[in-house]
Order: C-alpha cells, then structure tokens, then sequence
C-alpha cells in the first residue's frame, strides 16, 4: 500500500521532471531554428513552398469556419441585442469579438490542427525514412532546409489566415443582420467603425496571431523532429501537437489578453 | 596491408545509455578498395557505420578519414568532409515529396553552382548507369524497393565521392534486385574510383563483390579476411554465419536457466 | 507540384490576406476617413467626466468631429482636464460649451460641443471654458427620491380623494415619483 502511493509520487515526479525537460529542450530547438534561418531568407523559395502546403491548403478550412463563426455571432448577438433594443450595435459586437477575440484564437486553433499536425506528421515520417538523416549525411542540415522554411511559412501564413477569418467572419455577420434580418446596413457599418479601433484591436489581433503562429510551428516542428521513429511514435506526436499546440494557445491567449487590455484602459 | 588507408577505425568504443554496443573496434579501409563488415542483426554494425559517417561519437577511440579526426571536427569541418562522402540507406531514404530526377539533383543544387544545363546532363547519366534514366519524372512512392534503391545509389554517387557507406544495401530485395544492385555497387566503386563499406548481413552477396570482410558480434571483431580466407576459415562463429547454421557461437536461445528447471522437472525453480 | 504554380498561390494567397488586413482596417476598423485629416488639440476642464474614455468620439450635432486625446486630472483644481483632437476641417467659436454627454441609457459616453455666438474661433491650445459635467445616474436618482419625497406629503393631503391617513404617506410618495419622472428630468 505504502509502496504503491511511493510508486504513484515517483511516476508524478518523473513526468512533472519530464515535462520541464521538454520545455527546455524545446527552447533551445527554438534557439536552434532562429540560428539556421538563413537559408530560409536568401533561398525563399523554400519558405513560399511551405506556405502553400501550411497556409494555402488551410484556406477553404479558415474561410468557411470564418463565415459560419460570423453568421452565428450575428444570430445570438441579434438575439440578446434585442432585449436592449440595441440590434444596430450588431456589427460592434460581431467585429469586436472577431478582430479581437475568435479570429486569431479559432483561426490558431484551425491552423495547429490542420498544417500543425501535417507538419509533424511530414517530419516524423522523414525521420523514420531515414530522409533526415540522409540530408544530414549529404552536408546539408535538416534544420535549415525543413525545419526553419516550415518555421517561418507558419509565422508568415498565420496572421494572413486570422485575418482573412475575421474578415470571413464580419461578411457572415453582416449577411445575417443585414441581409437576412434587416438591420440598417449603414448603422451596421459605422457603428462598427466608431466602435473598433485599428490600432487597439486590429493590431492587437494580428500581433496575437504572430504569436500564436510562433507556438504552433515550434510545437508542430519540435514534436516531429523528436518523434520515436517508429509509426507508433509518430501518430502519437501528431496527436501531442495538436493537444499542447491548444492548450499553449489558450494559455498564451489569456496573458496577451491581460497585457493588451491593461495598456488600453 | 601495406596500401594507402582511406579510413582507420582507432579502438572505438560506444554505449547507449550505459549498454555497451562497440567494445574496441580496430578496422582499416584502403583507398579504392570494398569493405564488408558483416554480423547478426543487432549487433552494433550500424552503429559503427554512423560513428565513421560523425553522426555519432564514439565514446572512446577516434576515426580518421583521409587524415582528418572524424570524432573531434565541429560541424562545419564535418559538413566539409561529408561533401566527399556519402551513404546510402537500407530503404533509400528519397525524398518523397521531390521527383527522382530532383532527388538525384539534390546533392548537386546543394553543394554546387552548377547551371541547369549541366544539373541535367550529371543526372541523367547518373540515372542511366543505375538504368533509371527512364523513371526520371516519377515520385519515389511508384518505385519498387530495388528500384528506389538504384535511384538512391545514383543520388549517393552524384557528386563523385571519395568514400560511399551502403547501410544493408541488400536488405529485403528479390534475388534479381539484389544481383543487380550487388552489381552496381561493385562496378561504380572501380568505375569512381571511390572506396566502399558495405554494412550487410548477406554472406553470399558481399563475399562475391568485396575485397576483405570484417565479422562483428557483440561488439568485437570476431574475424576478419579476404573472401577466399573466409570462405576457408576454420572459425566457429564465420564457419555458422557463412553456412547459415541455427546453433552455434550465437546461440539459437535467448539466455533461460536450464528447461528442465522452468517445466518444474528438476529442483531449483520457484515461480516461472 | 510545379514551381510557377507555387509562387502564383502563393502570391494569391498572400494578396488575400492583405486584402482581408486591410478590409478589417479600412472598413471595421477606424482607419478609414477620420485618421487621414489632420486635427487640433483644445483643452476643457471637467468636474466630472462620468464613464469618458481616451478615444471616445466628440460630436457637434450628431456628427463625428473628432476625438477624446487624453485625460488627466488636475490635482490643483480637483478637476478632470480633458485634451480633445477635433479635425482641422470643422472650426468652432471660442464660447462653445463641451459637455460630457451618454448615448441613451447604456450607450457609449461621448462629448458633445454646441456652438456659441463668438467671433473668434477655438485654435490649437485653446481651452473651452464652458463645460458641462457627466451626469451620474445614482446622483441623479437619489435627488429625485428625495425631492419627491420631500413634496410627497403635501401632494397627498391636498386632494382629499386619496387621504388615508399618515399609514399610506410612504405608498404614495413612491407612486408619484415615477409619474413625475418626466418632469424632473425636463427641469434638470
């Protein structure tokens, strides 16, 4: 009994050890893909490669998710809004909580789990081919030619891609209310213009989504690059990134938020 | 061997977490020439393949290639004396997402400024000696093994190297894909005038294409030889693996206490 | 695979994303019209601007003529100094008065400017010295409650058709305080 619950305590310890390993060596992977970018600049061929496999590919996902996140932001804002009497302030809380809020965040979240985990699932699968360790024998680092162009096509894709989802996101919106449900298309409009400031939650936003963008390919890179080359190894260091990616987004969120926040008001 | 020494393996010595894997390896490869090492799976021959290509160090001993300390170069030196090396893998490792001419184009765009031109021309002969100049359009997925692997060994010797290691190049081959590429190994070695290690565990193969063989188990050289020698040598653990015997120096059992004692037949046992 | 059609998407698709950034700019945000003029800054003094906020918009009759800059206080005065940045494009007289004004009951709080009779025109610097103070609805209530109740018993005892005593002074100083509500809010 007593040994058991020793045996528990150890098993939490080792995990808890574990997990901070991870963390470290994670970063100093970072350190490693920020000091093997240079190809990635003077042959940027390779980055706008990657952008097409992470960021292209993940478009129709972004912008139907976009689209549909907005109709329904307009249906229930409509919806409580009217209590008020206040349905011409639609368009502020529709764009609010996109350009702030639900844009970078959902878009992060979509992006972590269609091109994170491709991403790690395509390195895992180059090291278990051995592909890695092939162009490391060929003098040519892996680091530089796979793992820094996928770094930077996601923190380059990333804002592109909240953006076009906010944007998706104000035009379901506006469809709902305004199309569909008739509130006045100017009051729509320049309420929401009075409302959202560029510089405090446009900005904000895309500076949240950089961030995010960062995390995520770090996690998706990292995850693959130190996947047990086995197939078990693999799939489970796809399902990893996505998990920790969200969780990681989350987390990041809330501390970008209160950061931003604090400065406004 | 009084020759010129391309490679010379000092004494190398390698663990895995504590689990020594190489126990003091002395190994000489001579310019021009084939090497063999050949051993049992598991028993360290990659290992020792890895340490001469600098992807591991060893944990004593050193590795001279040409001179140079392959175990104490930092990792600008070692890139520079991997230009003259190559390896090819036991499944070939092609890229998959590239086609099999931007495969074999690869070492060239990497390490060369070659013109397109002349990228062109240095593939497609390379292909064509392996006779893969045909399949140059498609992706590594439509190739078959041997295939894949011919197209690999074009890519391994693109940039004419000075040493190529071949990881088990016959590993899981048909009889004709596993003559055909015994064959090529053998004739781009003369016709590059590179030098080989091949790392295999098929006697019949590598004893009818190199030049000496070394027999690794458990870490060690158990013996070593040209093929006529070891075709002749009266050594238990050459004379097993050479005529594929079940029993012998490497037992057919994983070390057990005696049977009789685990069927409960004779004192001694307890729980199994 | 080929490589044109790489650089064709991602050139489309980096055009997209741009297009939508500036789309969330121009459009959703205020980037738009208001940024591009330039504007003055003048100065009002507040003894209570209410909810007001950097960035609240300033209105002339209804329209956006500019925003709220900055916000201090004054500590000689007790005062709030409010910096507004109006657009250069709409000049107003020296006696204009700025009040701290709530667009409807939950509405944002903005500053409203009415134009007076003067001459001269506000310039950069300038300070407004008419000012009107936010109002604070619980102050505004409580004035209320307690002016009605003050004229509450005497409003009972006149007309004899609701006399019931002193039992019933509370009730009816409550009914007619909303009945009146109108009335407090016209004379304030």
């Amino acid at each position: 009994m007593f040994d058991r619950i020793r045996r528990g305590l150890e098993t939490l310890g080792h995990r808890f050890i574990g997990g901070i390993w991870r963390v470290g060596s994670m970063a100093r992977f970072f350190t490693l893909v920020l000091a093997s970018s240079g190809t990635s600049f003077h042959r940027f061929r390779l980055v706008m490669r990657e952008v097409y496999f992470s960021g292209v590919l993940s478009l129709i996902i972004i912008i139907v998710s976009g689209l549909f996140v907005g109709m329904v932001l307009g249906l229930q804002g409509f919806e409580t809004l009217q209590k008020y009497g206040a349905t011409e302030s639609i368009g502020v809380l529709v764009a609010l909580s996109l350009v702030r809020e639900l844009g970078p965040v959902v878009a992060a979240l979509l992006f972590a789990s269609r091109a994170g985990s491709a991403i790690t699932a395509e390195i895992g699968l180059m090291k278990v081919t051995e592909q890695l360790s092939a162009m490391d024998m060929m003098a040519v680092s892996p680091m530089a030619r796979v793992i820094a162009p996928r770094f930077w096509a996601g923190v380059i894709s990333m804002p592109l891609l909240a953006a076009l989802f906010a944007a998706m996101g104000v035009f379901g919106g506006y469809i709902v209310a305004v199309v569909l449900i008739g509130v006045d298309n100017g009051a729509f409009w320049s309420q929401m213009q009075a409302a959202v400031d560029f510089r405090y939650d446009v900005l904000n936003g895309v500076v949240k989504s950089f961030v995010f963008g960062i995390a995520i390919t770090v996690i998706a890179t990292f995850e693959g690059y130190d996947a047990p080359p086995t197939a078990e190894g693999v799939s489970r260091a796809t399902t990893r990134t996505v998990v920790s990616s969200a969780l990681t987004i989350l987390a990041l969120d809330l501390v970008l938020t209160s950061l931003m926040l604090r400065g406004e008001s | 061997m009084p020759e010129d020494i391309l490679v010379d393996v000092q004494s190398v010595s390698f663990s895995y977490d504590r689990s020594p894997v190489l126990k003091g390896i002395r190994m000489r490869v001579p310019r021009g020439k084939m090497v063999a090492i050949m051993g049992a799976s598991g028993s360290g021959k990659t290992t020792l393949l890895r340490i001469i290509g600098g992807q591991l160090r060893p944990s004593a001993g050193g590795v001279y290639i040409a001179g140079h300390a392959v175990h104490e170069l930092d990792s600008a030196d070692l890139y520079r004396l991997r230009r003259r090396m190559s390896m090819l893998y036991q499944h070939g490792a092609l890229f998959t997402d590239l086609t099999v001419y931007e495969n074999v184009a690869f070492p060239l765009r990497e390490q060369t400024k070659f013109g397109e031109a002349m990228i062109r021309d240095l593939v497609l002969m390379k292909l064509e000696a392996v006779g893969m100049r045909g399949a140059h359009r498609l992706m590594p997925a439509e190739l078959s093994g041997g295939m894949a692997r011919r197209v690999a060994l074009a890519r391994a010797v693109v940039l004419d190297p000075l040493l190529v290691m071949y990881d088990e190049p016959f590993a899981g081959l048909d009889p004709i894909a596993l003559a055909v590429i015994g064959q090529l190994i053998r004739k781009l070695n003369d016709a590059l005038g590179a030098t080989s290690i091949v790392v295999s565990h098929d006697v019949v193969e590598s004893l009818s294409i190199v030049d000496y063989l070394y027999f690794i188990s458990e870490g060690v050289i158990v013996g070593e030889g040209t093929p006529d020698e070891i075709r002749r040598s009266p050594m238990p653990y050459v004379r097993q693996f050479v005529n594929g015997e079940i029993d012998g120096p490497v037992p057919f059992h994983y070390p057990a206490r005696p049977y009789a004692v685990d069927v409960r037949l004779a004192p001694g046992g307890g729980h199994v | 695979m080929e490589r044109t059609t790489i650089d064709l998407w991602f050139g489309a698709f980096v055009t997209a994303g741009f297009a939508a950034l500036l789309v969330l700019a121009l459009k959703v945000g205020n980037l738009g019209a208001e940024r591009a003029n330039e504007t003055y800054r003048v100065e009002a003094r507040f003894d209570n601007i209410g909810g007001l906020k950097v960035r609240a918009p300033v209105r002339s009759a209804g329209v956006l003529v500019g925003r709220v800059f900055d916000i201090r206080f004054d500590n000689d005065r007790y005062q709030a100094n409010v910096t507004l940045a109006l657009d250069k494009r709409y000049t107003f007289p020296k006696d204009t008065t700025a009040s701290v004004l709530t667009s409807g009951l939950l509405g944002e709080t903005y500053v409203g400017l009415d134009a007076g009779g003067d001459e001269k025109k506000l310039v950069a610097g300038d300070r407004i010295t008419i000012t009107q103070s936010a109002v604070v609805l619980e102050r505004l209530i409580s004035q209320l409650l307690f002016s009605k109740a003050q004229e509450g018993p005497a409003n009972g005892a006149n007309p004899g058709g609701a006399g019931n005593g002193g039992e019933a002074a509370k009730p009816a100083a409550a009914a007619p305080a909303a009945a009146a509500a109108p009335a407090g809010a016209a004379k304030k």
